[in-house]
């Protein structure tokens, strides 16, 4: 797939390149992990995907990389064979129902459109391990609360924009909170450390409430 | 005891432990954290016969005091301090023998913000994700040093001493910042970009690890808004809404939304840490135009 980049230089070791929509930075993304598990990026230290971009920290010359990445052929995401990480969920967050409001459905007809959705982690931030999901489509996007919370809990299921996320600790927050998992995803004994990295699929799959 | 490992005496106000960071990590939201003022902390290492990426104390302003279980062979850099052991005065800059149970203290800064002490063998907190940095962000690595802690040693350095020249360049009267315009230079006015790099700022009293925060003029933006979420570097100069810059330093996040009018020199951000509140501070167009396709 030919796809469209911009590139821009932040400061004198790193690449910030643009793209047109999130599926095409996650798509160049995976291209520059191949590249970097084959050694064809020797010496970048970071390769920091966001929303609508890629930043490649540590380069000796950004501008010769800049000038390649035209000639890059992009391929586009696929369904990998791996499976994908399951999150068990009991939703049964405080916004529930304003979420299902917004949707203009019942709430557990929100809950069934969440659980029945295949998302992908498109980046991280905010804290390690946080990751920001992408799956559901742009229907579904709500926004941040009007007044953000002091306090969320570790473990909260929680959507903003387009977003699905985790808090992995507890921090004040200001997402839609629509239930809450045991899951632990952050653990520094284990490689990665985020459960959720760049690039990995996942499921939510409901479970009771009572159980906990 | 004669165990090796130090009690804290005093903390001070702020001091963590700090070697060279944990870079690599940030797709996962991992700062890269590590010692402000990297030049000083490798410095002090030298000076005791340990490796440049040991793990060393980073003080902040009124320095700290500690009681080493073990004799020890210690180094003060960084910001300049007096250094005493059991209250008579010691050398600062040099490696000094603390003798077991003796408390070392070292002093306020006169000039600079932070110092850094070094002990033969580091600081041997247990590493995460390969580093014994305090990421004051995040909560990653050791908490901050506080009154009564304890805190391991690695074993003595074979290699001896180093006593030759140490050469430290002394913080800054005026912090002058040389700037690369971008990534995103054309979220502002041509006006604000010639004010970044013509008008006067001071350091803020609100700076911390995490950014040099300034007072001076607004830079006004010309694109309103926020930017998706974005991938930050170390010497980001961020423009938040207040239109104040602030200059990433370690402990930075590692993605965000408001826009990076320029980038500063790795190498001048160890004179950032040594900004005290109220330095001048100048950026300085350098590295040419900002590059983009």
């Amino acid at each position: 797939m030919s796809i469209r980049m911009r590139t821009r230089q932040v400061g004198d070791r790193a690449l910030l390149v643009e793209l047109d929509s999130g599926e095409e930075a996650e798509a160049f993304h995976a291209e520059l992990l191949r590249r970097r598990s084959s050694g064809a990026l020797p010496g970048v230290r970071e390769i920091v995907p966001a929303a609508r971009t890629v930043l490649l920290d540590g380069l000796e010359r950004p501008a010769r990389l800049a000038a390649e990445l035209p000639g890059w052929d992009v391929p586009p995401l696929h369904a990998r064979v791996a499976a994908a990480v399951e999150v068990p969920v009991r939703y049964d967050g405080p916004d529930l129902e304003s979420v299902a409001r917004l949707w203009g459905v019942p709430a557990e007809e929100a809950v069934r459109i969440h659980s029945t959705a295949e998302f992908r982690v498109a980046f991280c931030g905010f804290a390690p391990g946080f990751g920001y999901l992408t799956g559901l489509g742009d229907e579904y996007a709500v926004p941040r609360r009007d007044t953000p919370r002091t306090s969320v809990p570790a473990g909260s299921v929680a959507l903003a924009g387009p977003y699905t996320g985790i808090y992995p600790s507890s921090s004040p927050g200001g997402w839609q909170l629509i239930g809450t998992t045991d899951v632990p995803l952050w653990d520094v004994a284990r490689e990665p450390a985020a459960l959720l990295a760049p690039g990995t699929r996942v499921r939510f799959v409901p479970v009771p409430a009572e159980r906990r | 005891m004669t165990d090796r490992a130090f009690a804290v005496v005093r903390a001070g106000a702020l001091t963590t432990v700090q070697d060279l960071g944990r870079p690599g990590h940030a797709h996962l939201g991992v700062p890269h954290s590590g010692a402000l003022d990297p030049y000083a902390a490798r410095l002090v290492n030298r000076l005791v016969g340990n490796a440049e990426d040991a793990a060393v104390l980073e003080t902040t302003l009124d320095g700290c005091a500690v009681r080493p279980r073990c004799a020890v062979t210690v180094a003060v850099g960084g910001a300049p301090c007096a250094v005493r052991i059991d209250g008579r005065p010691a050398a600062w800059g040099a490696a000094v023998r603390v003798p077991a149970g003796s408390v070392l203290d070292v002093g306020r800064a006169v000039r600079g913000l932070r110092s850094y002490v070094a002990f033969g063998g580091g600081v041997a907190v247990e590493p995460v994700l390969g580093s014994r940095s305090t990421d004051l962000l995040s909560g990653l690595g050791p908490a901050p040093l506080a009154d009564g802690a304890v805190l391991p040693l690695g074993p003595a350095p074979a290699s001896p001493p180093y006593a030759g020249p140490a050469p430290w360049p002394g913080p800054p009267r005026e912090l002058v910042l040389r700037v690369r315009l971008g990534p995103r230079d054309d979220w502002f006015t041509p006006a604000a970009l010639r004010t970044l790099t013509t008008r006067a700022y001071r350091v803020s009293t609100a700076t911390n690890r995490i950014g040099l925060r300034t007072e001076g003029p607004a830079l006004e933006r010309a694109v309103p808004g926020e930017l998706p979420s974005e991938g930050m570097v170390l010497g980001a100069v961020q423009v938040p809404p207040d239109g104040r810059p602030v200059v990433f330093l370690a402990d930075h996040p590692t993605t965000g939304g408001y826009p990076v009018i320029a980038v500063v020199r790795e190498h001048d951000l160890a004179q950032a840490a040594q900004a005290a509140p109220g330095t001048p501070v100048r950026f300085v167009a350098a590295g040419g135009a900002p590059a983009r396709a």
